[in-house]
């Protein structure tokens, strides 16, 4: 089957999740073709997709689509998707690949899968398993449809390792459709390294008890190169930018480390860190569900929990 | 100007998880019998985005409509009670059981049934099935522009301009109308009713359609009509165990905490 992978760039780069689904499209494709679709890019990022799996690149030029347009982009996609007979097409899950997804889906009378954390194939058939009711359950769906849209969490799959001498075609357009939305403006949050690349996240919840318990953090999260983020309730309640909300209707992160201070551990929050390789809770109340989640855990006051791991740590012998 | 809110009546998503069975065999989510529901608190959040509107446009009418049972009564008394001016309730054993494809066919009927529509709000998902579908798919059956995941909106002469919640910050867009937007949750708390106007909408009739009425064939709609077969539903395992970590001073804590982080390769 051929597979289309709606690619995405951060800071200039094919994001960690665009490579991951290029390397789960190149699975599932077969004998069939790999084409990604990069809209918004520089033309030499072509390569890099081609090295991790595409066979097509098809590159909408920064100077014709100089931001994400879900209407502009829908009509490309399907279009692109039409003309190369695609089966499945993958997005990402984030604010862009869960707007386009849904619409693409009904634009192509495609099914639509959306946060999946599988998508294999059993006997000629897809299955997709996706996390609902707040990442409490897992459901697996199968599609009467011949082509199904998918969004797929960061962090499930791996990429493929670059391969220089795999090659592949490069279309490029110049011009984009006629959009009915237009962009006005857009003001990013400066600052936030992104967190869905970050190795290391401190995040805070409501246990923080307040806006100023993120500075608490802040030494930790510089101490090990990482970045501070949070769950929902502190975005809410205004402690913090939502820009830095984890969980299943903010970001889908997969650190290496990832240290939860003073959230209770809610599935929705879990559903997007609990992927992360492992996570640390520090809770006052030792019934958290967070630590359910955790390898360690540490029932206690972070006000002074944190600053005595930061210090401690900083303490730690050089590793060689 | 004419605003449709979808609103979806679910059980309590903040309810602890132990509240749910999964039947195996039906491949359904079981809610324990008392659990209370709830409008999908985005979805209340989108009356909530509605009623900011009217506020801003004297003369504006809300109308709150939702696919589901007798049950779902309670969603649109809800609505009425925030503030909503009148209620479809999409009833019929044939609308049953169908997903995010036949319920957004189903309410892109009602909505032409309603006509004459200049904005369609709804929540960015639902939060039981969580899949964010049914809003973009409204949009595309009628053939008009979405705006996702709401921050705030504001309806000026003929277009509908939204701040729209991305990873790494917002964006300003804008679209003519009519249009459909979904509201995500940091548009901000909805706002409680007071007892007087819960008894008021307690006794505001509900408008009650059946396929039949939107002109869509019980083949195409409900479980007959689903696009998507659930093959099977399960609870993730979780097969970590904590080693919490003690001391007797935080200082302790702190200090054991880094070394096991160390000793674990972690650090």
């Amino acid at each position: 089957m051929n597979v289309l992978v709606i690619a995405e760039l951060a800071q200039d780069k094919p994001t960690s999740a665009s490579l991951e689904h290029l390397a789960l499209a190149r699975s599932l494709a077969g004998e069939g073709r790999v084409v990604a679709l990069l809209l918004d890019a520089q033309t030499n990022i072509t390569e890099t997709l081609i090295a991790r799996g595409a066979d097509k690149v098809i590159i909408g030029v920064r100077e014709a689509f100089d931001s994400y347009n879900s209407y502009a982009w829908t009509t490309i996609a399907a279009s692109v998707a039409r003309e190369h007979a695609v089966t499945l097409i993958l997005a990402a899950h984030n604010p862009r690949g869960a707007d386009l997804a849904p619409r693409l889906a009904f634009r192509l009378n495609a099914g639509c899968a959306t946060g999946c954390v599988s998508v294999e194939q059993k006997d000629d058939t897809l299955l997709f398993t996706r996390a609902s009711h707040g990442g409490n359950l897992r459901e697996t769906l199968r599609f009467k449809t011949e082509v199904v849209v998918a969004t797929v969490r960061a962090g499930v799959y791996d990429a493929l390792p670059a391969d220089a001498t795999h090659t592949g075609e490069i279309i490029t357009l110049n011009t984009a459709p006629v959009s009915r939305v237009r962009v006005l403006e857009r003001k990013r949050e400066d600052g936030a390294q992104r967190l869905e690349d970050a190795k290391v996240i401190i995040a805070g919840g409501r246990g923080l008890n307040g806006p100023e318990g993120f500075k608490v953090l802040e030494p930790l999260a510089a101490t090990l190169g990482g970045v501070v983020g949070a769950s929902r309730v502190p975005c809410d309640l205004g402690w913090c930018s939502h820009a830095l909300q984890i969980g299943l209707t903010g970001k889908t992160v997969t650190p290496e480390l990832y240290i939860a201070v003073g959230i209770s551990g809610a599935s929705h929050h879990l559903a997007g860190c609990g992927n992360a390789k492992t996570i640390v809770a520090i809770n006052t109340d030792k019934d958290a569900a967070i630590f359910r989640d955790a390898k360690f855990g540490v029932v206690g006051d972070y006000t002074t929990v944190v600053p005595a791991l930061t210090g401690a740590i900083m303490a730690l012998p050089k590793q060689s | 100007m004419h605003l449709v809110v979808c609103i979806k009546y679910i059980p309590d998503p903040e309810a602890a998880f132990s509240m749910f069975s999964i039947d195996e065999q039906a491949l359904k989510v079981i809610p324990a019998s008392g659990l209370k529901h709830v409008v999908s608190p985005f979805d209340e959040q989108a009356i909530e985005a509605a009623l900011r509107i009217r506020e801003a446009h004297a003369g504006t009418r809300i109308t709150v409509i939702t696919l589901g049972n007798e049950l779902s009564r309670n969603a649109l008394k809800h609505g009425l009670a925030m503030g909503a001016d009148d209620g479809v309730l999409l009833l019929d054993a044939a609308l049953e059981d169908g997903d995010s494809y036949t319920t957004a066919l189903t309410l892109a009927a009602a909505l032409k049934k309603l006509g004459a529509i200049d904005l369609v709000l709804t929540g960015r998902q639902a939060a039981d099935g969580d899949a964010g579908v049914v809003g973009a798919g409204i949009g595309e059956l009628l053939d008009v522009p979405v705006l996702t995941f709401a921050k705030s909106i504001a309806v000026e002469k003929n277009t509908v301009r939204v701040e729209r919640v991305l990873d790494d910050g917002i964006e300003i867009v804008e679209a003519d109308l009519p249009a459909v937007v979904t509201v995500s949750n940091e548009i901000g708390a909805p706002r409680v009713p007071t007892l007087r106007e819960t008894m008021r909408a307690a006794r505001k009739p509900l408008v009650v359609w059946t396929a039949k009425n939107l002109g869509l064939n019980a083949d195409h709609v409900g479980a007959a009509g689903s696009r998507s077969v659930r093959e099977r539903l399960f609870a993730p395992s979780k097969a970590i165990q904590c080693e919490f970590i003690v001391g007797d001073t935080p200082e302790q804590q702190g200090a054991r905490l880094a070394q096991r982080l160390r000793e674990a390769k972690v650090l």
